[in-house]
C-alpha cells in the first residue's frame, strides 16, 4: 500500500473513505459474538491441518522439474503417492517434509494401473506418519482436507491445504489415454490441482482416507473445476502387501463381460472359454446377482468392485440362471500382459465412444532456474544397495526383505534340507481309507483305496493324478521342494503380498514359486509364518490343487502337518491324515 | 479505485463472516443432500459430437412425472432419456420451453410414477450474499449408472443482474442470478439445484457460462422466483412464451436458406456461427459455387453472427432481387451473388416451422 501512495495511484484519494469503510467494517465484528460454534469447529481444524502436515511429502523428481505429493504412513518411512508421480522420478527421488528437511527416497512398488507408488523415505526411524481411515465410513457432505503441493508452492515444504465436502462416492473414471483407470474412488469439491498429485485426502478427524490423483478438467485449463477425484485408501490397503512387495502390481478381470439389461439386471454378455469362472459354469446370459459380496445393480459396480482388487484374489460370485442360484468362488485373472505393465506405460487401451472426464492432474513442470545445478541424478552413495533391478519388479531389494520375513517361520519348522531320501506318510483319509505317499526323487508315488498312482520326475510332465485332483502328487512334489530347497529348487521364487486365504479367510502372506510351467502360491500365516498351505497349477487355465496344511506333529525335530486337505475346482478331493512320517534315506521308488 | 474496491470487497467478507449461520453441521446435511438428490435426475439427449455433451440435469417439479431443466441443445431429439435417482431410465418429452429464462419442462412417459418432488410455494426460498449453499448437478457426468449426482458446497457470493454486456457473454438469461463462489456451472450441471444447506430450493444451475473478453467463467443459477410460474404454466398447459419469442414467431419470413438450396448447421447453440451444412445440388446456391463447410459473414453488407440472425435477414428479402452474400472459405474470403426468386414461399404472415426442442411427431 505504501508503494501505491508512492506512485500518486489515483485510489489513494479514496483513503478517507476506505478507512470509514473498515471501522465499519470491524465494528460489527467487535460487537456482534461470534457463535462459540464456530470458533470451537476453526479451532479444530487448524488443529487438526497442524498436525496432518507433518505427514505430507513434497516430492521432487530428478533435476527437481517436476514434483508431486505424497503422504508418510509408517515410522520407518513408508509413504504413498500416485505412480504418474514417481513415473517421471527415478528410483530415488527428493522428498521434503515441513521440518524443511530435504530426505532421499527410494521407490518400493507401484501399481500402474491404479496409480499408486509406495515410496520409502530414507535417514529415520521415527517419521510423523498419517493414520489410515476407513473410507468405506465416508458420507456424501463429509468434510475432507486435502494437503500437497499444487503448482509445487512449496519451496519451504509446507504444505497447501485445501478443505471441501465428500461430492460422490464409488465413482468409476475410465482410463485416461493410458492404462491408468480409477475405480470405486472418491469424488470431492475440495480444490486438486496439479501438483496435489499423490497427495492424502484426509476426512475431518485426520484420517487417511485417499490419493488425491485426477481431476475433471475440461475447457477451464488444468485447474480445480470442481471436481477431484481420490483413489480410496481401502482399495490401497487390499494392495498394500502386494506394494510393499517391491513389484509391479496388477489389477485384475474375470475373464468376462457384463451388460445392464433394460430390466436393471447386470448379465453376462461375454466369457472366455479358458477362464475359471467358464469352468465354474458362468455362461453368457447368466444374471450376475452379487460379487465380493456386493450386491450388483450396474456396470459401473462390477468395475467398481473388480477394479480395487489385485490380480489373484478369489472372490465369490452369485448368478442365477432358470431361477438357479449358484455361488462360487472364483480367482481373478491378470487385467494386463506383463509387458503391458512393465514396458512403456503408455499402452493404449483408449475406449472409443466412451466420456473420459477425469485427468491425471499431472506433474506440473517447473523450469530449471539458470545457474541453479540440479540434484544429481546418481543414487546417493550410502543408499544405493536399497534398489535391485529385476524385471516385473519395481525394486527387488524389497522383495528379498519380505521374503526374508517371511521364509523365517518355514526356518522354524525345522531342517528340511538334510531330509535326504524318499519321504514317505502313511494313515487314513477322514473316510477311513488307508493311505501312503512316497516322495522320492524320481517320482511320487501315492496308494490309496486299493489304487495305485504315480507321477514320474525326470522326464515326464505333471500330470492330473489322481485324476480331477488338479495334480496332487506333482503339488506334493513342490511341497517337497519348498521345504527342502526353498529358493533354490524354483525358477522363479518371489513374495507376493498378502490376500485372505480361499477369498474369505484372514489375511495371509503368499510366496510364488515357479518351475516350468507349474505355478505355486504358498499361504503362509503372517503372525506365527506357519505354511498353512498351497495352490498348485500345472499350467495356466487349468484347475489348480488345493492343498491345505492343518495340525503339527513332530518327528525327527521336523513339523509335519496332522492333515493334509486336498480340493479341486471346488470340489473335496480326500483328506489324508498323517500317522507316521518316514525318511528311507537313498530309497528311490 | 482500486483501493476501494478491495476495500468493499474486505468488507462484504468480514460481514460475511458475521452473518454466517453456525456451523453445526449435523445431520441435517447429510439429509438434506439425500432429500435433494431424491428429487434430482439426469438428463441424457443430443450432443457428443464436436465439444458438445450430451447430458444435462434436471429436477422434478411434480410427483407425475415433470422435470424442469435448462433449455438447451442436449432436449434437440426425439430420443431424450431420463435416469431418476433410483436409477431407473424414464423416456420423456419436451412440454414447454421459455428460452429467455433457459428453462424447459419435460414429461416423463410413465404413469402412476408417483415421485419424490419440489414444492415450489413451500420448498423454495430466496437467498442473500454470505448464505451458505450446495449445488448437485450431473456434471462432467461422472455419476454415471444408477449413482446419485455429485454435491458441491460453496457460499452465495452475490444476487444481482448476470452482465450482459454485449459480446461478453453468450446468455439468453438477463435476470437476476445467484452467483456462487463454487464451480457449480460445469458441463451438464446446467438444470441442477441450488439448495440452502437445509434444503430450501434456491435456483436453476445455469449453463456454462463464460466471458468471452477475459476467459473467466461465471458460476450462477436462476432463482427460483424467476421460474417458479413458467414451470407451474407449462405444467398446465396454460403458458405463453415472453415477448422475444412472440416476437420471433411474428417475424416476417418470406424466404428460407432451402430456397436458395442451403442447408445449415443444426441451431443448437445461443449464437451457432452460420456454417453451411450442405449445398443442395442443382440449387441457386449450387450454382453460385456455394460449398460446405463456407461460414457466412455478410448478407448483403450486413453482418451475420449466426444461423438465426441469417434465418431473419433470408426472411426479410424482398422477391425478385439480388442476394449477395460473402462467406469465408478456409482462410478466404469469397463474395457469391444469388438471384432471389419471384415469388416468397409464404406470405408475409407466414413463418417457418421452426420445431420445439424434442418435440414429438
Amino acid at each position: 500500500m505504501r508503494f501505491l501512495e508512492r506512485d500518486g495511484c489515483p485510489g489513494c484519494r479514496w483513503w478517507p473513505v476506505a478507512i470509514v469503510l473498515l471501522a465499519l467494517a470491524v465494528l460489527p465484528r467487535t460487537t456482534l459474538a461470534v457463535d462459540p460454534a464456530v470458533l470451537a469447529a476453526e479451532a479444530k481444524r487448524i488443529a487438526v491441518a497442524s498436525r496432518l502436515a507433518s505427514s505430507v511429502v513434497a516430492i521432487f523428481s530428478r533435476g527437481g522439474q517436476g514434483g508431486g505429493s505424497g503422504v508418510l504412513i509408517s515410522s520407518d518411512g513408508y509413504a504413498l503417492t500416485n505412480f504418474h508421480v514417481t513415473r517421471g522420478a527415478g528410483t530415488f527421488m527428493k522428498c521434503g517434509l515441513n521440518d524443511g528437511r530435504l530426505y532421499d527416497a527410494v521407490i518400493v512398488g507401484i501399481d500402474p494401473t491404479g496409480d499408486v507408488a509406495l515410496v520409502k523415505l530414507l535417514g529415520r526411524d521415527d517419521f510423523p506418519h498419517a493414520q489410515l481411515g476407513d473410507s468405506d465410513k465416508l458420507k456424501v457432505g463429509d468434510w475432507t482436507f486435502a494437503m500437497g503441493n499444487p503448482f509445487l508452492l512449496a519451496t519451504d515444504f509446507q504444505p497447501t491445504v485445501t478443505y471441501g465436502i465428500v461430492s460422490g462416492l464409488h465413482r468409476y473414471q475410465y482410463p485416461a489415454g493410458t492404462i491408468l483407470e480409477y475405480t470405486d474412488c472418491i469424488q470431492v469439491d475440495t480444490s486438486i490441482n496439479p501438483g496435489n498429485s499423490g497427495g492424502p485426502l484426509f476426512s475431518a478427524g485426520g484420517q487417511l482416507v485417499g490419493i488425491n490423483g485426477r481431476g475433471s478438467f475440461e475447457k477451464r485449463g488444468r485447474v480445480n473445476s470442481g471436481a477431484g477425484y481420490a483413489i480410496s485408501i481401502n482399495q490401497i490397503k487390499l494392495f498394500m502387501d502386494h506394494l510393499r512387495s517391491g513389484r509391479v502390481v496388477d489389477h485384475a478381470t474375470l475373464g468376462a463381460t457384463v451388460v445392464t439389461r433394460e430390466d436393471g439386471a447386470v448379465v453376462v454378455d461375454g466369457i472366455l472359454d479358458e477362464s475359471e469362472a467358464f469352468r465354474r459354469g458362468l455362461r453368457e446370459g447368466d444374471e450376475i446377482i452379487s460379487f465380493a459380496g456386493r450386491p450388483l445393480r450396474s456396470v459401473n459396480q462390477f468395475k467398481n468392485i473388480l477394479g480395487i482388487y489385485p490380480k489373484g484374489w478369489k472372490l465369490p460370485l452369485v448368478f442365477r440362471r432358470d431361477q438357479v442360484r449358484t455361488e462360487v468362488v472364483l480367482r481373478l485373472r491378470a487385467l494386463h500382459r506383463a509387458s503391458e505393465l512393465t514396458g512403456q506405460p503408455r499402452a493404449n487401451r483408449t475406449r472409443p465412444g466412451k466420456p473420459r472426464p477425469g485427468q491425471p492432474p499431472g506433474r506440473p513442470k517447473r523450469r530449471p532456474r539458470r545457474g541453479r545445478r540440479p540434484p544429481p541424478a546418481k543414487p546417493p552413495e550410502k543408499y544405493k544397495h536399497l534398489f535391485v533391478k529385476k524385471t516385473g519388479f519395481a525394486n527387488f531389494y524389497f522383495n528379498l526383505q519380505e521374503q526374508k520375513r517371511v521364509m523365517s517361520g518355514v526356518t522354524r519348522l525345522g531342517d528340511f534340507g538334510s531330509a535326504v531320501g524318499a519321504w514317505v506318510l502313511a494313515g487314513k483319509t477322514a473316510a477311513g481309507d488307508a493311505f501312503q505317499l512316497t516322495l522320492a526323487d524320481a517320482g511320487v508315488g501315492l496308494s490309496w483305496k486299493q489304487k495305485a498312482y504315480f507321477q514320474e520326475l525326470k522326464s515326464a510332465e505333471p500330470l492330473d493324478e489322481p485324476k480331477g485332483s488338479g495334480g496332487f502328487l506333482y503339488a506334493m512334489q513342490m511341497w517337497k521342494t519348498f521345504l527342502a530347497n526353498r529358493a533354490k529348487g524354483f525358477g522363479e521364487f518371489y513374495y507376493l503380498g498378502s490376500e485372505p486365504l480361499d477369498g474369505s479367510g484372514d489375511r495371509v502372506d503368499v510366496m510364488i514359486s515357479e518351475l516350468g510351467n507349474v505355478r505355486c502360491r504358498w499361504y503362509l500365516d503372517r503372525k506365527q509364518g506357519r505354511l498353512l498351505g498351497f495352490d498348485s497349477q500345472r499350467e495356466e487355465d487349468t484347475d489348480e490343487c488345493e492343498v491345505r496344511l492343518t495340525g503339527d506333529v513332530e518327528s525327527g525335530g521336523r513339523h509335519w502337518p496332522k492333515a493334509i486337505v486336498v480340493r479341486s475346482g471346488g470340489q473335496p478331493v480326500a483328506t489324508f491324515g498323517v500317522a507316521t512320517v518316514t525318511i528311507r534315506k537313498g530309497a528311490t521308488e | 479505485m482500486m483501493a476501494i474496491r478491495v476495500l468493499s470487497m474486505v468488507f462484504t467478507l468480514l460481514v460475511t463472516v458475521v452473518v454466517w449461520p453456525s456451523t453445526a453441521v449435523g445431520q441435517s446435511v447429510y439429509s438434506t443432500i439425500q432429500r435433494v438428490q431424491q428429487r434430482t435426475v439426469k438428463v441424457f439427449g443430443a450432443g457428443g459430437i464436436k465439444r458438445l455433451h450430451s447430458y444435462s440435469t434436471g429436477f422434478v417439479v411434480s410427483s407425475a412425472g415433470h422435470v424442469a431443466t435448462v433449455w438447451s441443445h442436449v432436449l434437440d431429439t426425439e430420443e431424450l432419456t431420463v435416469v431418476l435417482s433410483d436409477g431407473r431410465k424414464i423416456r420423456a418429452k419436451v412440454l414447454g420451453a421459455e428460452p429467455q429464462l433457459d428453462l424447459a419442462v419435460l414429461e416423463l412417459k410413465a404413469e402412476d410414477l408417483e415421485l419424490p418432488a419440489w414444492d415450489l410455494e413451500a420448498d423454495s426460498s430466496d437467498a442473500g450474499p454470505g448464505t451458505r449453499v450446495l449445488g448437485f448437478s450431473n456434471m462432467f457426468r461422472v455419476a454415471t449408472g444408477d449413482e446419485m449426482v455429485s454435491v458441491l458446497h460453496g457460499v452465495v457470493a452475490a444476487k444481482a443482474p448476470l452482465a450482459t454486456r454485449s459480446g461478453a457473454f453468450e446468455t439468453s438469461y438477463e435476470g437476476t442470478a445467484y452467483i456462487v463462489d463454487a464451480v457449480t456451472n460445469n458441463p451438464g450441471a446446467g438444470g441442477g439445484v441450488l439448495t440452502t444447506r437445509g434444503g430450501r430450493l434456491l435456483g436453476m444451475i445455469g449453463k456454462e457460462l463464460r466471458n468471452a473478453a477475459s476467459n473467466t467463467w461465471v458460476n450462477y443459477a436462476v432463482p427460483i422466483s424467476e421460474l417458479k410460474q413458467p414451470i407451474q404454466q407449462i405444467i398446465a398447459g396454460k403458458y405463453r412464451a415472453r415477448q422475444r419469442g412472440a416476437d420471433e414467431k411474428d417475424a416476417v419470413a418470406r424466404f428460407r436458406p432451402l430456397e436458395f438450396g442451403i442447408v445449415l448447421v443444426p441451431d443448437v447453440l445461443f449464437r451457432t456461427p452460420a456454417f453451411i451444412d450442405r449445398v443442395q445440388p442443382g440449387s441457386a446456391a449450387a450454382t453460385a459455387g456455394l460449398q460446405p463447410d463456407d461460414l457466412v459473414l455478410f448478407v448483403n453488407g450486413d453482418l451475420v453472427q449466426s444461423c438465426r440472425v441469417l434465418k431473419q435477414r433470408l426472411g426479410r428479402l424482398d422477391a425478385g432481387g439480388k442476394l449477395k452474400l460473402t462467406v469465408r472459405r478456409g482462410d478466404k474470403l469469397v463474395p457469391v451473388e444469388l438471384p432471389v426468386p419471384d415469388k416468397p414461399l409464404t406470405p408475409a404472415s407466414g413463418q417457418p416451422k421452426t420445431k420445439p426442442p424434442g418435440g414429438s411427431k
